[in-house]
């Protein structure tokens, strides 16, 4: 008998496993000791951080999009199939695609995050957003007409994915809207859930003296609470006018994690540095999936795919698991449309902030280019 | 051990959370959960002792008591 290691999810983490499993169990995949198979329920494996830059019109939608069968090992079983639900006991999937049950020995959880407008009433109708492709496409249409008023973007949010992506969209329109002649006309407002700008104090330390510097006004203890007629009104009382919202809307995991037992709000609650469930057996959770603490980041996904593939490896050859997650997280923060940042950090380490420069804004745009290498588990 | 007889609708554990840190988890929680439920935070940063108080005073939303069981807290709120 093989062993079935399923993977669910063909995003980052779940395309990063495969290839990096195809690798590292090639001879038992080939000697028949085990089957890795892929469960995306997209042909297309979807880049989401290329979204970032569709509002400003300097990447298409297309390019952040490939087809999985391009990017995944030739030795992994790639199934295009939606999951409806988990039975963690009989260690099984249900599909709208298969008949009958997909049987695994290993499970790993890697479906990422789903948006949730419709928690906020009135989101839905009156915000904008570049967390989803037809809302950053959306988006462009909105700011290529935006000439005058406020624009409000709002973190909503929380958890949300990459942390830092608010803060690079104000950072971008103010130098958007300056470099074609239209930020005198145009008043910018960032707001957050709480007494700083980014939930890290030593980001937000950082980040704040540049939003003063560029005259980025900044709501702080910021919570919406219902959208209406233009006005953003908050869980502390307070109200915010708008002619342009864009929100980070708040995020949820998948609701069938939930109705397995694997965790609250569809996210898996995993020990942190093992990745293993905690409320089943054979189930490891990686990247936005996972309850972690740390952020919904891409590179976090990556980072956690290499750690469950070495566990799965030893796990199948009867050895010990013994590669454990540090929190390492790694990401590059535009301050401008070219200009960036870098930080890197894990659970011992806290951010600090590289000083902005043209070379780290290219450093981003080569990394992001560099991702199709990455994926494929090249990089 | 819970040091108080409180019943949480609701536990969030962010010890050891990196970004965006337990403030944030606690907010994202109380969206959750209905006006008049507890919700208990278990943090081990420091930060949260000021952070949580600070917001809970500003959003109405009452902080019953903080316990210190072992090498964290635990901040119980009261969604108003
Ligand atoms: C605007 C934006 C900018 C960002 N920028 C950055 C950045 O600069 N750096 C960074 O590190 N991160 C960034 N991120 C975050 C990053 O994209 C995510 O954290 C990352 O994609 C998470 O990887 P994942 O594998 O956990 O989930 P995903 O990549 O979201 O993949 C989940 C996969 O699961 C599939 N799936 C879901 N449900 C089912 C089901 N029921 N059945 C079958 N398949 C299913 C989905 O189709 C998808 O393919 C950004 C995100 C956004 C929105």
């Amino acid at each position: 008998m093989s062993d079935h290691i399923v993977i669910l999810g063909g995003g980052t983490g779940g395309t990063v496993l495969a290839n990096n499993l195809a690798e590292r169990l090639g001879s038992e995949i080939d000697s028949s000791d085990v089957r890795v198979t892929l469960i995306n329920d997209d042909p297309e494996h979807v880049y989401k951080p290329v979204w970032l830059y569709v509002p400003f019109g300097t990447r298409e939608p297309e390019d952040g999009r490939r087809p999985l069968a391009d990017l995944v090992d030739d030795r992994v079983e790639l199934k295009i199939d939606r999951v409806t639900a988990i039975d963690p006991d009989a260690q099984q999937l249900h599909s709208t695609g298969e008949v009958g049950p997909i049987q695994y020995d290993k499970l790993v959880v890697a479906t990422g995050s789903t948006l949730a407008p419709d928690e906020i009433p009135g989101l839905a109708e009156a915000g904008h957003d570049y967390y989803s492709e037809s809302g950053a496409l959306e988006l462009q249409d909105e700011l290529l007409s935006f000439t005058e008023g406020h624009l409000v973007l709002s973190v909503i949010g929380s958890p949300h994915m990459c942390p830092a992506a608010p803060l690079e969209f104000v950072f971008m329109a103010d130098d958007w809207l300056r470099e074609r002649g239209l930020r005198e006309d145009v008043e910018i407002t960032y707001t957050y859930p709480i007494q700083r700008v980014h939930g890290n104090p030593h980001i937000a330390e950082w980040a704040r003296p540049i939003m003063d510097d560029r005259d980025i006004n900044v709501e702080t203890f910021f919570n919406p609470e219902e959208i209406d007629d233009g006005t953003i009104h908050t869980m502390e009382g307070s109200e915010l006018s708008y002619d342009l919202l864009v929100a980070i809307p708040p995020h949820r995991g998948l609701d069938l994690l939930t109705e397995a037992g694997l965790g609250d709000s569809g996210w898996v609650d995993v020990d942190k540095h093992t990745l293993e469930a905690e409320h089943a057996a054979n189930v490891y959770a990686l990247g936005d999936a996972a309850a972690t603490g740390v952020p919904k980041a891409g590179s976090v996904a990556h980072y956690q795919a290499g750690v469950v593939s070495q566990r799965l490896a030893s796990e199948v050859r009867g050895r010990p698991a013994t590669a454990r997650y540090d929190g390492k997280t790694l990401c590059f923060v535009e301050t401008g449309m070219d200009s960036a940042s870098y930080v890197e950090f894990d659970y011992e380490h806290p951010p600090s902030p590289a000083p902005p420069s043209e070379k780290l804004h290219w450093s981003k745009l080569a990394y992001n280019e560099s991702y199709w290498l990455t994926a494929r588990g090249l990089l | 051990m819970s040091e108080t007889d409180i019943e949480p609708a609701a536990t969030v554990d962010a010890r050891g959370a990196a970004c965006p840190g337990p403030l944030m988890d606690l907010i994202g929680k109380i969206r959750d959960v209905e006006s008049g439920d507890v919700v208990c935070l278990l943090s081990d940063a420091e930060q949260s002792l000021t952070d949580v108080p600070e917001w809970a005073e500003e959003a109405g939303n009452e902080l019953l008591t903080v316990e210190e069981p072992d090498d964290h807290y635990a901040f119980y709120v009261v969604k108003s």
